[in-house]
């Protein structure tokens, strides 16, 4: 992705244009009881107008990553290394108050439970008119007027009418509605959706997912798409990164990715899918447990679990599973995965 | 909401009755002859007993004497006491002090409660959390007594900031005695605000006005003190109600004429009539304050709804 940087004559960023690059991140959380590594080395980049999908178990360091994106994680307890460039600046070295300005208009995001994200004392409008009162200094009546347009937009139903209401009176997928209104309000260069449909109802969850899409399809801006839900992944992402233990194990296209995939731990997910729709989308895909992040298994992070794992003498030189860490590596064209026996794995 | 304030304020009135029966039931059981207690060593007539124990009606049965009670009630007359004082006459001189010891007491609590906690919320394991523990800790575990014994030794006696008993001096008179009355809750407001904000600095909307991209003095005004400080409110209003009556000892140890010390002189001396109409008179200020409470419950939270 080394396009470069242009604009449409609409002011929508033509789609190819690097927006987010994310280089080599570490998240870490240091506790009385140990050194949590929820993020471990992650690398990726996002262009305008691309959907990209961040899939993994629970625990893998999706939500950690993406807050350490926002800027929102406490340091300490966390403490964050590595790159995160947006539009070629690095926010992890730029002072609080010009990371806190991007929030908004340039990076923006949606959390899974909008009913405990949403402030309970404050009317749903007051809500999306903050972010005109902060970023745009706007009075509380222009505020407001821009509300109910928002709400207008995310299609809630009798946006004037309910602008005053609070969340606690909207139905669950009307609440994520109003948590994308208050996100796409600056019209953000970015969106980070972190399972927005995880908690909704199926029709409800695909509502949600077509709205986000329309919007995205308006702004241009770039998506990204933190879920368990493969069939999600399957339908909205171009591009789909997949997490294990705080790293990256495997990225490609969601074509390629979902056709025949080079990680061992990818292609457990996809066996799994039939399982995953009887259990209502939480991931319950291979045998073993996902690591603990105060004590990643050395080598392979995976190899506890993996069926094709090779160790000691049946390895390859400097590919033992257990104690040669293997690096993200491009394993067939546009595919990257971090296993030493991925041509095997894809052959499979 | 109008509905369920006005059905709440109704039913104070069979609250306010049954609670002005109960104390008159124990006025009435109390041993003693509160015509002796009036005369002290003095030696009184049998004439003058008799005149007083017919006025008083003190030979009537339990339930004559309340309805007596009642009937004056109704058309305002609280009775008087042993000497031909009206009570309403009292409960005027008296608790005007009361509520000014009330206001400097809640102003305390609120203050320094409300700063103290919030302050602790904010940087949980500071410096001045820990201060603000330790410090609510030791006050808790003193006895009021106690407290208000060192306060007039330290601040009245021996820096002689402030005076330690009376009311000559004014406002200034209430600094020490509002200070001890607060002490205990002036503690529990900096104990629950500090747990509040701590709680709330860790919920999802919190997380939410961050990524808003918020500035961080209106993540923690807007959006975590708004809410955590719903329970602390609610507490202050409902300890008004409790400080206006429960303010016998501070009254009685810093010399102060309000309604508490009354009440306390007054049950000494056995004159029914004051205990009764002062105590139902805080019963009223109890009951009245946690209506409000409740109405400011719903005013601070939009998830409270009463109809
Ligand atoms: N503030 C924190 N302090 C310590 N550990 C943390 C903190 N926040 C997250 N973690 C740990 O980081 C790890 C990664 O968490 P993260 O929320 O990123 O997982 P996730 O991939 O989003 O999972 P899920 O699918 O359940 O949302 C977890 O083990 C979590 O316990
Ligand atoms: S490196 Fe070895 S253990 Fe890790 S996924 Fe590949 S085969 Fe399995
Ligand atoms: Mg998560």
């Amino acid at each position: 992705m080394t396009l470069p940087q242009t604009t449409t004559a609409a002011g929508v960023p033509a789609p190819g244009t690097p927006l987010l690059e994310v280089d080599d991140l570490h998240v870490e959380f240091r506790q009385r009881s140990g050194v949590v590594h929820a993020v471990n080395g992650v690398s990726y980049e996002l262009a305008a107008g691309q959907t990209l999908a961040i899939l993994g178990e629970s625990g893998s360091g999706k939500s950690v990553s993406a807050q350490a994106i926002m800027g929102i994680l406490d340091t300490p307890p966390a403490v964050i290394r590595g790159g995160i460039r947006f539009e070629g600046r690095d926010l992890l070295t730029m002072s609080a108050e010009d990371q806190r300005k991007i929030r908004g208009p340039g990076i923006s995001m949606i959390f899974q439970d909008a009913l405990s994200s949403l402030n309970p004392v404050y009317s749903v409008g007051w809500q999306i008119g903050e972010m005109f009162r902060v970023h745009r200094g706007a009075s509380r009546k222009e505020a407001k007027r821009k509300a109910v347009e928002l709400m207008d937009r995310v299609r809630i139903p009798a946006a004037a009418r309910r602008v005053d209401d609070y969340p606690h009176q909207f139905s669950g997928g009307m609440r994520q509605r109003v948590m994308i209104a208050m996100a796409i309000a600056l019209d953000p260069r970015i969106l980070i959706a972190d399972e927005p449909t995880t908690a909704l109802d199926v029709t409800v969850q695909a509502q949600v997912m077509d709205l986000l899409k329309d919007l995205q399809r308006e702004t241009g801006m770039g998506l990204i798409l933190i879920t368990h839900d493969l069939g999600v992944v399957n339908e909205v992402a171009d591009d789909v990164a997949v997490m294990y233990a705080g790293r990256i194990v495997e990225r490609g296209t969601v074509d390629d990715v979902f056709t025949d995939a080079a990680h061992p731990y990818t292609d457990g997910l996809m066996k799994s899918v039939p399982q995953v729709e009887a259990k209502g989308g939480r991931l319950q895909p291979i045998t073993g447990q996902p690591p603990n992040l105060a004590a990643i298994p050395g080598g392979c992070p995976f190899h506890p679990r993996c069926s094709h794992r090779r160790l000691g003498a049946a390895a390859a030189p400097g590919r033992e599973c257990a104690t040669d860490v293997p690096p993200l590596r491009l394993v067939a064209p546009g595919r990257e995965a971090a296993c030493h026996y991925s041509e095997e794995v894809l052959g499979v | 909401m109008g509905r369920y304030i006005a059905r709440r304020l109704l039913l104070i009135i069979p609250v306010l009755l049954g609670a002005s029966f109960l104390i008159f039931a124990m006025v009435y059981a109390l041993p003693g002859d509160p015509i002796r207690a009036l005369a002290g060593d003095r030696p009184i007539s049998p004439a003058v007993v008799e005149v007083l124990t017919e006025r008083f009606n003190l030979n009537d049965p339990l339930w004559v004497q309340y309805w007596e009670y009642l009937k004056g009630l109704l058309s305002g007359d609280l009775g008087t006491d042993f000497r031909g004082r009206p009570v309403l006459d009292t409960i005027e001189r008296t608790l005007p002090v009361t509520i000014r010891l009330t206001l400097v007491a809640i102003l305390f609590e609120a203050v320094i409660g409300l700063v103290a906690g919030v302050l602790a919320g904010i940087r949980r394991n500071g410096f001045l959390d820990n201060l603000v523990l330790v410090s609510t800790t030791v006050i808790v575990s003193i006895p009021i007594l106690v407290l208000a014994f060192i306060a007039q030794l330290l601040f009245g006696l021996k820096l002689g900031w402030f005076p330690i008993a009376g009311t000559r001096d004014g406002w200034y008179g209430y600094v020490l005695p509002g200070l001890v009355l607060a002490s205990g809750s002036l503690a529990y407001v900096a104990r629950l605000t500090r747990t509040s904000v701590a709680e709330n600095l860790r919920a999802d909307y919190v997380r939410t006005a961050r990524a808003k991209g918020l500035p961080r003095s209106r993540v923690i005004v807007q959006h975590t003190l708004r809410n955590s400080l719903i329970p602390v409110v609610t507490f202050i209003g409902a300890d008004i109600g409790s400080l206006l009556g429960g303010a016998i000892v501070t009254e009685t140890v810093f010399n102060l004429p309000g309604i508490g010390r009354e009440v306390f002189d007054s049950i000494r001396s056995q004159e029914g009539a004051v205990v009764v109409g002062i105590v139902t008179l805080m019963v009223f200020f109890f009951i009245f304050f946690n209506l409000v409470v409740d109405v400011l419950y719903a005013v601070l939270d939009p998830r409270i709804r009463y109809d």
